[in-house]
């Protein structure tokens, strides 16, 4: 039973990230109609954000410490950040320490920005071509955003710390009462999970509980209908096109003291987060979210030792495994709706 | 002639010339001059112009044709790859079972994956595809370790069960692969003044079986079965309509699209006799979407084009560095030099994946036809002008 529950666990945050992205896809998709595959970069550029924050906050300059002295006896030079000036040492490094979920504040406006002009730029003379023209600009377009990331901040993964507070993990089995150190659990990881929760929960609630929510919704079912009535849905639909961007740069930016971002961290969960939306089916937002638990969870379960012994390497190809047989036998996915991508 | 009308007969001539003389036109600098280093010519890069070539024309009998975007073709590849090897440490170092080989494996694990992606189309089939090739790259690097080398790869060792021929040579070296005695690696090296040109053994192997695989991409493009595929990609249901089962048509392309891939796995690991699980990856098979896109879905010449061009830029365009880029803008006052150098650096030498990024999208914005439509548009405004010349030059009022 502790197991069961570790492995449950385990496959939150994974299955976290994954719900966000699938939830911005299927954002886009479902309103604008449009495949996007630059969606991994989105979330690269919003865990870059964070990169870009906590340099920010840790410029510095020199300044000769008069008590101290190097190895050669002259004056020692330390590196003190600007920030201490501004707000004195205390402050300043707590600041420095927050600098991940500060780069939240940071990164909505400028992926929201990012999400703009990629609408407005580009997404928007792509709407009456295929598909497959759809894919290949946004795959051309990832790889134009890596590559830019690439040149900026080299290719080798940027470790950005979690704030002291969230280091570390807990004993999530005594909580719940079972032995001590059967379920040890990273603070962090329950951290992104709420985070995304918390996401999750403002989009759908954005959707459901605001006028403007409403008539995305209205769009995303009948865009003709709503057009005649008078509504610019256009312009919404570039709204919530930068709103899909801000929530897989959060995504991005929470996943950053997980996993240390790299410029291709993005494509390698672009194609994990498209087989998601895939088995939520294409355009149901609940599905998307849903898969995404589900899958993170059965990936996390798969890695344990007894289904890797019983099954070599399903490890690797399970969430494809999964992929393959839904899309088989219920071709709409999870929780599709009838009459999307069905031409 | 050959049964091609007379167009494609003159461009399959074109190609033939090409690669024919592709040692001469690949080295335009003489050996030891500065632009040297823009000579393509050499065997390793010769051989992968031609063997991509191959890929991206298979490639796009299945996309071009049916419209079908597999985004998991470096599957077969990699099969195909494996499985000349496995020739190569079991049968004999001929290479022409390898290829055979490779060719049937490929093929035979294309009309599986087909015969389930093509139950969906569209977006569906572009991710099953890509589901089933990343699920062989991830078996094939961990589970299957004994069957594909797993990280290292699969390579030749001193102590194969070759059934026909040595495992050894005479001095106790792993055996190179041959053509019935003809080595793949043997060159020889021609020098005309200051031109050294290379005529490589493989090469020529390699250009060859691309001259055939061309010559038979055109039948099939301008065959019934040509047509079939053309339909169904222009309208699938108004063709399910007059009664035709378009399953079938799809299937047989993809699985010859797969045995191209396998093909030209099979001919890479003839140059060289290993095998790697990267080959397989996805970012592979996104590499001959590109090649094919930017060269020209559904035009004959055009993947070969754009497999040229990718591979041109890998190889030789990455290797200009800020030290080249001074040299050549050392004629600009200080200042402007710096300027010019770090506003083409990030373009070129290691960036060159940002300019071919950029290429990229601006081929499939504007121009949707790859640079072959580029190019003939080109042509056409050529002519346009010339036309133009000519009646008003003739149609003078006579007043």
């Amino acid at each position: 039973m502790d197991q069961f529950i570790l492995q449950i666990l385990n496959g939150l945050d994974k299955g976290s990230a994954y719900a966000l992205i699938a939830l911005g896809l299927t954002l886009i998709f479902g309103t604008l109609g449009v495949v996007n595959f630059a969606h991994g970069a989105l979330f690269m550029m919003g865990a870059f954000c964070a990169v870009t924050v906590s340099k920010l906050l840790t410029l510095s300059h020199k300044v000769v410490d008069e008590t101290r002295t190097d190895f050669l006896g002259n004056p020692l030079q330390v590196d003190v950040p600007y920030l201490h000036d501004l707000f004195g040492p205390a402050l300043g490094d707590r600041l420095i320490d927050w600098a991940v979920p500060i780069s939240i504040l940071f990164a909505i406006p400028v992926m929201i920005g990012i999400g703009f002009i990629m609408e407005r730029g580009l997404i928007k003379h792509f709407y009456k071509r295929p598909h497959a023209d759809q894919i290949l600009v946004t795959f051309g377009l990832a790889i134009v955003l890596q590559e830019v990331i690439k040149y900026y901040y080299g290719a080798n993964p940027i470790p950005t710390p979690a704030p002291e507070a969230f280091k570390g993990s807990f004993d999530f089995g005594v909580m719940i009462g079972f032995d001590a150190n059967a379920i040890i659990y990273p603070y962090w990881r329950l951290v992104y999970f709420f985070f995304s929760l918390l996401v999750i929960g403002a989009v759908f609630a954005f959707l459901q509980f605001t006028t403007f929510g409403m008539v995305v919704r209205a769009g995303m079912a009948d865009r003709e209908t709503v057009g005649i009535l008078g509504i610019d849905i256009d312009k919404r639909f570039t709204i919530m096109f930068g709103i899909a961007a801000a929530v897989a740069g959060l995504a991005g930016v929470m996943y950053v003291p997980i996993n240390p971002p790299n410029y291709h961290m993005g494509m390698d969960f672009l194609v994990l987060s498209f087989v998601v939306v895939v088995v939520g089916g294409m355009g149901s937002l609940p599905g998307a979210v849903a898969a995404g638990f589900l899958l993170g969870i059965l990936e996390s379960f798969a890695s344990t030792s007894w289904a890797v012994n019983l099954l070599p390497g399903i490890n690797q190809v399970i969430i494809y495994l999964v992929a393959i047989i839904i899309l088989l036998t219920r071709p709409r996915g999870l929780m599709g709706r009838k009459g999307v991508m069905e031409e | 002639m050959l049964g091609l009308e007379k167009k494609d007969f003159r461009l399959l001539l074109i190609v033939i010339g090409l690669t024919l003389f592709a040692p001469f036109i690949l080295n335009p600098f003489p050996a030891g001059s500065e632009l040297a280093q823009f000579n393509a010519g050499y065997p390793d890069l010769m051989q992968r112009f031609v063997i991509f070539g191959i890929f991206a024309i298979g490639f796009n009998i299945l996309f071009g044709l049916t419209g079908y975007l597999s985004f998991g073709h470096a599957a077969f590849l990699g099969v195909g790859s494996y499985s000349a090897v496995w020739m190569f440490k079991l049968l004999s170092m001929n290479v022409l079972p390898a290829i055979i080989l490779s060719v049937i494996i490929s093929g035979l694990f294309a009309l599986v994956i087909g015969f389930v992606s093509l139950r969906r189309s569209g977006i569906y089939f572009s991710i099953l595809t890509l589901a089933f090739a990343q699920m062989s790259f991830a078996l094939a690097y961990s589970v299957l370790t004994p069957i594909t080398g797993g990280e290292t790869g699969l390579q030749l060792a001193l102590d194969d069960p070759r059934v026909l021929g040595a495992a050894q040579t005479a001095s106790g070296n792993i055996p190179v692969p041959a053509l019935f005695g003809l080595e793949m690696r043997s060159s020889y090296e021609m020098s005309v003044g200051a031109w050294t040109f290379t005529f490589n053994a493989g090469y020529y192997l390699a250009a060859l079986i691309m001259v055939l695989s061309f010559y038979l991409a055109i039948r099939i493009f301008r065959s019934p079965f040509g047509m079939m595929l053309r339909a169904i990609k222009s309208n699938q249901t108004r063709m399910s309509y007059t009664g035709l089962n378009a399953r079938p048509y799809t299937l047989a392309a993809f699985v010859i699209s797969g045995m191209y891939a396998g093909l030209a796995g099979g001919l890479m690991a003839s140059m060289d006799p290993l095998a790697g699980a990267e080959r397989m990856q996805w970012t592979a098979s996104g590499e001959v979407v590109l090649m094919t896109i930017l060269g020209g879905a559904g035009t004959l010449i055009g993947p070969v084009l754009g497999a040229g061009m990718i591979k041109y830029f890998e190889n030789i365009f990455s290797k200009i560095n800020s030290q080249i880029l001074h040299d050549w803008f050392g004629f600009l006052p200080d200042g402007l030099e710096d300027f010019v150098v770090t506003l083409i650096y990030p373009f070129v030498g290691k960036g060159w994946h940002l300019t071919l990024g950029i290429v990229f999208m601006l081929v499939v914005i504007f121009l949707p036809g790859g640079l072959v439509q580029g190019g003939q548009k080109i042509a056409a405004a050529f002519r346009r002008k010339k036309s133009e010349k000519a009646s008003s030059g003739a149609t003078k009022p006579a007043e």
